[in-house]
């Protein structure tokens, strides 16, 4: 099939539908409006249902509800919008429901700016709602990962029976880029059943409970546990990352989304100055691939890891349990919707090395 | 391509045509031939990828920059009242930007009794890659919608049809002989067929529209060309 040029944003909304979603709550906010805007138009026409709600609170909790009928279902929103929606996350857990949430990532905290940033990297991987729960979190760098990864996004949180998010910076929403839809639309008719969801008993078997609350302690830790288990489960099978040239490069960039390939530029501008340098880049940013990191970092050519964010530096934390101190680990970043130059980031490489 | 003769050219189409990066070079290409050029970025849709984001690089070849606020990087689609300098001042040849969709379009109604006063073109760029302007009848309908939403009606059409850096040739020309096919059924002029300055010989007698060379200015921040990203060359140089 021919290649065709698409938005960021409108990309996802189309590969949710391919992918048997058919039910859209959200409310808009820049930079991911064109997700609603685009469900608005071509859900309905997929028999599907596109409804703006009147807050992103609402949004969330019409997820809670469609998911615990059984309904292939997403919501999105953007950085102050996902915060939100927190609550409504850590109920979803509790309760074990399927469902994506997306986030298209804007300078914070607060308000903030409307221009792309990564601010909300431990919000989406260490929970912003309470509780212990986790979400599968995929970390798309470009808008064919954008589509490939969406229907997977569903599949997983129908497997485990969880939230998955998609977490992008603005960037990745905004911008256009040649993509193809190599999977064959899915059929909501032909999605596997899911027998604990409340569609009715028809007096024929006892009634489902969708909840997340126990009285008893002990019943809730010994939830809790299970949970746990499922999140090993995750945490063994579902781990992806991407790596280029890093076999015996000097500087290792780790990076996620845009700055990923900010890295990849900048490791362009190395090379021309006599180093090797190569990018490890997370694809789940949790399960987070630390394992993979490690044996990257771990290689004797390695002189630095650099840690490349759209923030003041979040995930850096996690780049740090994965190298494990085998290697010095530094950071660079801008934050609040300013972007870092491929020169910037070869530069911190440098200064690490210590030219 | 002949350079615009009018004192206004607008510029409309679906975002993700390139339609920026054709009001951008083009402000260019008329500020190089010793016009006195502004360029107003009016798009009231888009938050990235904005013309004003090339201010520095198009105020340094002296062409006056108007943009929708003075915070254009916010989401506040307010008109600043200079903009209505580009109506009255007929020494200077301007391009509007509008924003890519009919919504977008919706701007220039406010700016009706001005245009209704001068010459202007109005052209409409199309991309055979974008979902939106696979078939002729795809175009026409958003041409028709942008037409109704700006109250003006357009004046010619732009080939932009790429597929950013996976562009080729032979994308360009099926682009230029699906334009030329729009443009008979609607009866318009073809204005040019865009592309990178790298296809100029080997396209610019196997159009049917005039072949306008263009370079890239609306990068991603990660694309190196002479400069090695978010920078332009000349700032490297200072």
């Amino acid at each position: 099939m021919a290649k065709e040029l698409w938005k960021g944003n409108e990309a996802i909304a189309e590969a949710a539908i391919r992918a048997g979603c058919r039910c859209y709550f959200g409310y808009p906010i820049t930079p991911q409006s064109e997700i609603p805007e685009y469900m608005s138009l071509h859900m309905p026409k997929a028999g599907g249902v596109f409804l703006q709600s009147e807050s992103e609170i609402a949004a969330i909790n019409m997820v809670y509800g469609a998911s615990g009928a059984g309904a292939r279902v997403m919501t999105s929103s953007s950085s102050p919008g996902v915060s939100l929606k927190q609550e409504g996350i850590s109920y979803m857990c509790g309760a074990e429901l399927p469902g994506v949430i997306v986030n298209v990532m804007r300078g914070g905290p607060g308000l903030g700016t409307i221009q792309p940033a990564q601010g909300d990297y431990f919000q989406a991987t260490r929970g912003g709602g309470n509780g212990d729960y986790r979400l599968i979190v995929f970390a798309p760098a470009n808008i064919q990962e954008v589509v490939d990864l969406m229907q997977e996004a569903f599949e997983l949180a129908d497997q485990y029976r969880m939230p998955v998010m998609m977490l992008l910076d603005g960037m990745i929403g905004q911008m256009m880029e040649p993509i193809e839809w190599k999977k064959p639309p899915v059929s909501p008719d032909d999605l596997p059943a899911k027998p604990w969801a409340t569609t009715g008993t028809k007096e024929g078997r006892a009634p489902n409970i969708i909840n997340s609350l126990f009285i008893d302690p002990e019943a809730c830790n010994v939830h809790n546990q299970r949970l746990e288990e499922k999140y090993r489960r995750v945490i063994e099978n579902e781990q992806r990352y991407e790596t280029n040239d890093t076999d015996g490069a000097e500087v290792i960039f780790v990076a996620y989304g845009t700055p990923a390939r900010l890295a990849r530029a900048a490791a362009g501008l190395l090379e021309k100055e006599g180093i090797k340098a190569g990018v490890f880049r997370p694809v789940t940013v949790w399960p987070y691939p630390y394992e993979a990191l490690h044996e990257v970092a771990i290689q004797d050519s390695v002189k630095v890891v650099v840690t490349v964010e759209m923030s003041t530096g979040q995930m850096v934390d996690d780049v740090r349990i994965g190298v494990n101190g085998v290697k010095p680990v530094s950071f660079i970043g801008q934050a609040g919707g300013v972007i870092p130059t491929p020169r910037e980031v070869a530069n911190a490489a440098l200064k690490a090395l210590g030219r | 391509m002949k350079l615009p003769e009018k004192q206004i050219t607008i510029i409309s189409g679906h975002y993700g045509t390139g339609k920026t990066e054709f009001a951008v070079n083009l402000a260019f290409a008329m500020a190089r031939d010793g016009r006195k050029t502004a360029l107003a970025d009016l798009d009231i849709v888009n938050p990235y990828f904005r013309s004003y984001e090339r201010t520095r690089e198009l105020e340094r070849e002296g062409i006056a920059v108007f943009v929708t606020s003075n915070f254009g990087k916010a989401d506040i689609p307010a008109l600043p009242p200079d903009i209505m300098s580009i109506f009255v001042n007929r020494q200077q040849q301007s391009i509007i930007d509008l924003g890519g969709d009919p919504v977008g379009a919706r701007v220039l109604g406010y700016y009706q009794p001005q245009l209704d006063r001068i010459d202007f073109d109005y052209w409409f760029v199309i991309n055979q890659n974008r979902v939106e302007n696979r078939t002729i009848e795809g175009v026409v309908r958003y041409l028709r919608l942008t037409e109704a939403a700006s109250k003006q009606r357009i004046t010619g059409i732009v080939n932009n049809t790429h597929l950013g850096d996976e562009t080729t040739a032979e994308v360009i020309l099926r682009g230029d002989e699906f334009a030329a096919k729009v443009a008979e059924i609607i009866n318009l002029p073809i204005i040019c067929t865009v592309g990178e300055r790298c296809f100029e010989e080997e396209l610019k007698s196997r159009l049917n529209g005039s072949f306008f060379a263009i370079d890239r200015y609306m990068t991603k921040p990660w694309e190196l060309g002479d400069h090695e990203g978010g920078q332009f060359a000349w700032q490297q140089e200072a």
